[in-house]
């Protein structure tokens, strides 16, 4: 792994697992998984569907039990017996992908539900007003929109003020609006000291959140760093995507100036280019030299996603 | 990182002392009372549900109570088919107080039998004796062709030669309505113990919530005894409801011991809720627990007496039958507000039904799965 310690020296882990196995009848969900997390660091595990993730951060949550390897949580391990799951469950903050409360509770009776199981927290109604839900205080569960119950599982899972929090696609079916108002949240909870587990399918969101990142697939991690050192592994900072009406011979354009690698997807092609203004006049030439025509062009700037794609030849969101 | 105009900000940090956590705290910090209000709000929330609750018994003993009411002596309808001698027959049978009679042309006197809108159909022929026609598998047949006999032959000139005298009687408690009553309630208890924590436990591990509670320091016995705690509140407004609804339309009453009355409702109640939770330890889906709830309860609706007596069933299933819970609650109740019964009558009975509660509830916590 590399680079391990530029951030936070001295801080141990907050969270470290080792070897971790999990096995489904017919998948093998988590594949000899190694992940640690600093305290008061933003952690992002980045995957497609089924790549694990869910089935990994329940297990770091103490909801499943992995078939090998070690679990490491704030210092303690899961399941030694001698109620101090119980201790450490106080600490943990976990919102579940999917899980719903009951329908015909409303907001705050919700909240003060869930409050009522830990020690100490804040008062339900500030939890309620920092995830912007006062106007629907008094309305039942059920009658909430997607984004709302999103915003009220969050609620749910800061009502302890935890330690160490886990959010499974935190911002999955809420508006622009909505999203960046719950990044403010998970920023404002990390700058308060607070460790953050999350996995999600949005680059911008791993990229503004995360100080690092795991990119997983099929239950084991393909690559782990910071957001810019991985996409800095591309060796350049530009996509260049384009079709061609024709056959087209990949072998001369990977060599053309500025062009760090070439790849095809079915009839597009992708390249990832140090500087467009020189490579794209090159490209031009030499689709004509071999005489296909132009179809389609377009640029951006290299994210996670084409890491991502690099490393796996699949979209991070293959729906 | 601010948008403009959005102000996102933590909630303020908690003091642990001005806190009011754990134990020591009040009712709104007490988890045990969190959970027993929130599965009595969401139950209260559910109109359907508190109409199948508490409306059903009543529309039942309402519809069942005046179906059955014992209004003096039944009288039987005898059809007489006109032709010769129909006039004299039907002048004869007119005179007896317990027969109505109807006088059928003979297209209509065959269907009139059949379908059993009338007992007895009487066929007069031209100087002999009329004939009598019934169909000996209904129960009420036997009697009307005895008094529709003994009412031509007083006619025909028959003197008595012995009259006994006779002496009515009607002792509370021997009712329909009485019989019912107990019934009723003995169903109820049944249907809402199980349904209200069997069909909540599927319900809410499906949704991921059961889940979601485990991944919070509450204590499990924390969460049984809040489902259990708010049975009891329904067990007393349901039973409630019931029998001051009895007692106003019908004079139903307790008659025996109340003490014993309470001890059954209860032991049933909670034997019957732990038998919903044992029907739930691994069911995944409403469906899934629907349909296990049905097989368990429908050898109880069939067999245990609660609208007719059990003792019909053959004496090879009648063990069977005595053991069922619901049998058990059945008959305690019956003893105890119809025949006056004490604890000490029915205490074998509770035991029996206890030893079913606790059965269910340990192998339930045996097989239970939070997820
Ligand atoms: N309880 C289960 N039984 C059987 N297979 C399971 C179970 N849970 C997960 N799986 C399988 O394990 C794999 C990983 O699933 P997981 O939910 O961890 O993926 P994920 O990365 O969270 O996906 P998504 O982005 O869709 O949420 C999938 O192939 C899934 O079908
Ligand atoms: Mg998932």
């Amino acid at each position: 792994m590399p680079e391990l310690s530029q951030q936070s020296p001295g801080a141990g882990p907050a969270l470290a697992c080792r070897g971790l196995v999990k096995r489904f009848p017919k998948v093998l969900a988590v594949d000899r998984l190694d992940l640690e997390v600093r305290a008061g660091e933003c952690f992002g595990l980045l995957g497609p569907n089924g790549a694990g993730k869910t089935t990994t951060i329940e297990i770091l949550e103490g909801l499943n039990t992995p078939d090998a390897g070690e679990v490491n949580v704030l210092g303690q391990a899961w399941g030694r017996g001698d109620g101090s799951d119980r201790a450490l469950r106080e600490r943990l903050g976990i919102q579940l992908q999917e899980a719903k409360f009951q329908d015909k509770l409303s907001v705050i009776e919700t909240v003060e539900l869930f409050r009522s199981f830990y020690r100490r927290g804040p008062d339900p109604e500030d939890v309620i007003k920092s995830v912007q839900l006062e106007e629907k205080r008094e309305s039942w569960v059920g009658k909430l929109s997607g984004g709302q119950r999103q915003r009220l599982s969050l609620a749910v899972a800061l009502v302890n003020e935890p330690d160490l929090l886990f959010l499974d696609e935190p911002t999955t079916g809420l508006d622009p609006q909505s999203r960046r108002q719950l990044w403010e949240l998970i920023a404002a909870f990390r700058s308060r000291g607070g460790t953050i587990l999350l996995t999600t399918h949005y680059m911008e969101e791993a990229e503004r959140l995360c100080d690092r990142v795991a990119i997983m697939d099929h239950g084991h991690v393909l690559a782990l760093d910071t957001p810019a050192a991985l996409i800095a592994t591309l060796g350049a900072d530009h996509v260049v995507e384009f079709a061609v009406d024709g056959a087209l011979d990949l072998a001369p354009v990977e060599r053309l100036p500025g062009v760090s690698q070439a790849r095809r997807e079915a009839d597009d092609f992708a390249l990832i280019v140090r500087e467009p203004h020189v490579s794209i006049p090159a490209l031009l030439a030499e689709l004509d030299r071999q005489g296909v025509g132009l179809k389609r062009l377009a640029t951006h700037h290299a994210t996670l996603e084409d890491v991502f794609v690099y490393l796996t030849g699949r979209t991070l969101r293959d729906e | 990182m601010s948008e403009p105009g959005t102000v996102v900000e933590l909630p303020p940090a908690a003091t642990p002392g001005a806190a009011p956590g754990g134990a020591s705290g009040g009712l709104a910090h007490n988890a045990l009372w969190q959970l027993t209000r929130a599965r009595v709000l969401s139950f209260l929330r559910e109109p359907e549900v508190a109409f199948w609750v508490f409306a059903f018994p009543v529309l039942m003993a309402l519809a069942l109570g005046i179906a059955f009411r014992s209004s003096g002596t039944p009288r039987s309808r005898i059809g007489v088919e006109e032709g010769p001698g129909a006039d004299s027959v039907a002048a004869a049978l007119s005179r007896s107080a317990d027969l109505e009679v109807l006088r059928l042309s003979p297209a209509d006197a065959e269907a009139a039998l059949r379908r059993g809108k009338v007992a007895v159909l009487v066929r007069a022929t031209a100087g002999g004796s009329p004939t009598l026609v019934s169909d000996p598998t209904r129960p009420e047949s036997r009697l009307a062709q005895l008094a529709t006999a003994d009412a031509l032959e007083r006619a025909a000139g028959r003197v008595d030669v012995a009259r006994p005298r006779l002496q009515s009687v009607v002792r509370p408690g021997s009712r329909y309505i009485d019989y019912l009553i107990p019934g009723l309630i003995g169903l109820n208890l049944l249907g809402t113990g199980m349904w209200g924590i069997g069909f909540a436990i599927a319900n809410w591990r499906q949704q991921r919530l059961l889940r979601r509670l485990i991944a919070t320091p509450m204590r499990r016995s924390d969460f049984l005894l809040a489902l259990l705690l708010a049975r009891l509140l329904w067990l007393v407004l349901e039973v409630g409801i019931i029998l001051a609804f009895g007692a106003l339309v019908f004079g139903t009453a307790v008659r025996g011991s109340w003490l014993a009355f309470v001890l059954v409702t209860l032991i049933g109640t909670l034997t019957f809720s732990a038998i919903g939770l044992l029907v739930a330890v691994r069911a995944r889906s409403i469906e899934a627990v629907s349909g296990l709830m049905n097989v368990v309860q429908l050898p109880m609706w069939l067999l245990s007496g609660t609208f007719f007596s059990s003792e019909r069933f053959p004496a090879v299933i009648q063990p069977l039958v005595q053991a069922l819970p619901l049998t058990l609650v059945n008959n305690s109740l019956r003893a105890i507000m119809n025949e006056s019964a004490g604890l000490a009558t029915v205490a074998p009975a509770a035991a029996l039904l206890a030893a079913w509660g606790l059965a269910s509830f340990f192998a339930a916590l045996k097989w239970f799965r939070w997820d």
